[in-house]
């Protein structure tokens, strides 16, 4: 029996999962709420990086720049130019999707480590518009606002709103690359030169991933910039792109949901570790050496690897 | 015992437990430490300055053995890491998890103002001795966001423009990092000095962590002006003042300074190229006042070094809440009141030597001093008083209403008067 493409089994967990995750807040604490807000907005920017990364074989160091646009659009559009904050948000995520489309006509053309540069440079590209233009962005001081709307002022509103909308984008990227599109992103990422002689449009199809990923990108910053009600240069910079990068890695290149998972665990270290010592960031350091020495598939590309060789599979994920 | 019995006792017991808890809890909040959040940058490029903040602030509170109004003091100190977003984060935690009844620091005005906007919400007394984006006292004022023992950008360098003008400088040229308190403290010099009839011959900004300045001192060099004011603050103040001088424009052109460009967290690594650099601010540390020369000493004898702005004013600044604190019997869960007293209180203990007051936008009133930098006897280098303004207010001495209509200083309004 399938339900919605997802076999019996997977619905009852997937159900579960989300139960849990829907009656979380009321077990938490306020800023514990935030918390796992954040790593929400965040597990959502990891799978959009993982589209490209896990599917494509490209990995975009530009993310945290598509990322920051639809922040800066938000708060923009309802801050300054007083729209209403639904609109805002379509203004974002559209923006975002025009960045990427915008990076993807540049970028798809390479592959390896020089996809990584050209993004890099894009999203640095990007990261010297908002720290330069300062009459619009307010420069490095950044823009302020009250962006969410009244409904969703409280922290456990704003929690579930952002678990729907993850719930649908999760669902909506899940299918995305289980579909003949998406297994055609997989076949590129295993031998380009083999599907371009098959007759497929390599260019085209690794043009449209990028635009899908940066759309997906662009929810989770419009997110973010409501979750903040702030947004500034921080938000678009390298290190944004690389922490997106490191919580896909972390969770697993590949895996999708592992996006989650990585999210998860490095908001979680950054947040306990820090009330410990100041050298937080070393500890985060550490934990990375030790995640890509013992598991370098990631922690949930791990657990399946354990898992599958169990049922006697070889344990690489081949997409359905 | 059959389940029902088994719900009514520990209904009957969970109730009453929450009956005896409940005035504990009470007691507890008046007996329990007074908490207060600081936030500063312990990593990210501003960190040495972040922990020179911790410094004034542990240091003060040493000295009065952690405890305000006979309540014990808890510090929490958590990294903002030069950045907003994380900043934000630990603002948060600090408020929410953390139940800090009041949040000082943050040393980037990014960072300040990232989290004055979070507070805006929740009503947690801010204290931002070191933020100095000029709207947070004037045109976008936050109740609860108050600059103790702070100052705005433009405050001291409105009185150096027109010292400037007393010098009989007829033409200045700027060089400042292109970001807001840029913009902000050479907006303050340039409208004094232009109102008084002198003339900005021209302004450079340059993007921060400039690592060679030859582009700019070269074009410095070929200017017909009376000074250069300098308005750099860490490594770029550093590597300024250093090329400057192997440029061959020191003695060439007097050189002016922000008050962060000769801040010992600069000079403190300089030789003889930072002799003479002239610059405005409210604490000179060679000052000759008995107070100042006492705090000094005392800061140099326990951190080896001679204190900073950022270890002065975070000082300062947890002074001025203590000293709040105390007029209200340490009572730090009362947000409103102690909002209250920190603006009536005027600050006595200050290492300035003088009392200190806010003005009615929560900002402080200071005597701001015109300083050199100078040979110690022991070869280090330190700002000395050479002339002072008494009682400046933010608003300099515009009508503050009138000046709030003129839009806040930007890479595009100065404040220049047209000849």
């Amino acid at each position: 029996m399938k339900i919605a493409g997802m076999t019996g089994r997977t619905a009852v967990v997937v159900l579960a999962i989300l139960a849990i995750a829907a009656a979380l807040p009321l077990a938490l604490s306020n800023y514990q709420v935030g918390l796992a807000t954040e790593m929400l907005i965040f597990g959502m920017l990891a799978m959009s990086i993982d589209i490209l990364a896990g599917f494509a074989g490209r990995t975009s160091l530009g993310h945290g720049a598509i990322f920051g646009v639809s922040g800066y659009v938000v708060v923009y559009a309802s801050a300054q130019a007083g729209l209403p904050p639904a609109l805002a948000f379509v203004l974002g995520m559209a923006a975002a999707t025009a960045v990427a489309i915008v990076f993807a006509l540049l970028a798809v053309r390479t592959s390896g480590v020089y996809f990584l540069l050209l993004t890099l440079a894009l999203g640095m590209i990007v990261w010297g518009i908002c720290l330069r233009w300062t009459q619009v962005t307010g420069g490095e001081n950044g823009m302020r606002g009250d962006v969410r709307p009244a409904f969703l002022v409280m922290h456990r509103a704003f929690y579930w709103a952002v678990l729907g909308v993850t719930t649908l984008v999760s669902y909506a990227m899940w299918r995305f690359v289980r579909s003949p599109f998406g297994l055609t992103l997989l076949g590129i990422r295993d031998s380009e030169s083999r599907m371009k002689s098959l007759g497929y449009n390599v260019p085209l199809h690794l043009f449209v991933g990028f635009a899908v990923s940066g759309f997906f990108a662009g929810i989770a910053g419009a997110l973010y910039a409501m979750f903040n009600n702030f947004v500034s240069p921080s938000t678009v910079a390298l290190a944004q792109s690389v922490e997106g990068v490191l919580m896909m890695i972390a969770g697993g290149v590949g895996t999708l949901f592992g996006g989650f998972v990585g999210a998860a665990a490095i908001i979680t270290l950054e947040n306990v570790v820090s009330a410990y010592t100041e050298r937080w960031q070393t500890v985060l350091g550490l934990t990375f050496i030790v995640i890509m020495i013992c598991a370098p598939e990631g922690i949930i590309g791990t657990l399946r690897a354990i898992l599958t060789r169990k049922d006697g599979d070889k344990g690489r994920y081949k997409g359905n | 015992m059959d389940r029902r019995q088994f719900l009514k006792n520990s209904t009957a017991a969970v109730a009453a437990a929450g009956t005896m808890a409940a005035p504990w809890r009470c007691a507890r909040a008046q007996a329990g430490p007074i908490k207060i959040g600081l936030l500063t940058p312990l990593t990210g490029v501003v960190a040495s300055g972040g922990k020179e903040m911790v410094e004034g602030v542990q240091f003060y509170l040493e000295s009065v053995n952690y405890q305000i109004a006979g309540r014990k003091v808890e510090l929490v100190i958590e990294d903002d890491a030069s950045n907003p977003d994380t900043a934000l984060q630990k603002a948060r935690r600090l408020v929410e998890q953390g139940n800090c009844h009041m949040l000082i620091g943050d040393l980037l005005a990014n960072t300040g103002l990232a989290v004055a906007n979070y507070v805006k919400g929740t009503g947690t007394p801010y204290f931002i001795p070191i933020i100095a984006a000029d709207d947070l006292t004037q045109r976008q004022r936050i109740k609860n966001v108050i600059r103790v023992a702070g100052y705005t950008g433009s405050a001291f360098t409105h009185p150096f423009g027109d010292w400037c003008l007393k010098q009989g400088y007829k033409k200045i040229a700027t060089i400042s990092q292109d970001y807001t308190f840029g913009h902000e403290q050479c907006g303050g010099l340039a409208q004094v000095f232009t109102e008084g009839g002198g003339e900005i011959v021209q302004q450079f900004w340059h993007p921060l962590n400039t690592a060679d300045f030859s582009p700019y001192l070269g074009q410095l060099a070929d200017l017909k002006v009376d000074a250069i004011f300098a308005m750099e603050t860490g490594a770029d103040a550093t590597r300024l003042i250093q090329q400057y001088a192997s440029f061959g424009l020191k003695g060439k052109f007097p050189l002016l300074g922000a008050m962060n460009a000769t801040d010992q967290s600069v000079i403190r690594t300089l030789g003889e190229e930072c002799d003479g650099i002239i610059a405005a601010a409210h604490f000179a540390e060679g000052s000759d006042n008995p107070v100042t020369q006492k705090f000094t000493k005392n800061y140099e004898a326990k951190y080896g070094k001679i204190p900073s702005l950022y270890g002065f004013s975070m000082y300062s600044g947890i002074m001025w809440v203590a000293e709040a604190l105390e007029k209200i019997g340490g009572k730090a869960e009362d947000r409103d009141a102690l909002i209250d007293s920190v603006l009536k209180t005027e600050l006595t203990g200050s290492p300035l030597g003088t009392t200190v007051k806010l003005d009615a936008y929560g900002n402080p009133i200071y005597d701001v001093q015109i300083r050199k930098v100078v040979k110690r006897a022991d070869g280090k280098y330190w700002n000395v008083p050479i002339a002072s303004y008494p009682g400046v207010s933010q608003f300099w001495k515009y009508d503050p209403e009138t000046y709030m209509k003129q839009p806040p200083y930007s890479r595009t309004f100065q404040g220049i008067k047209k000849a």
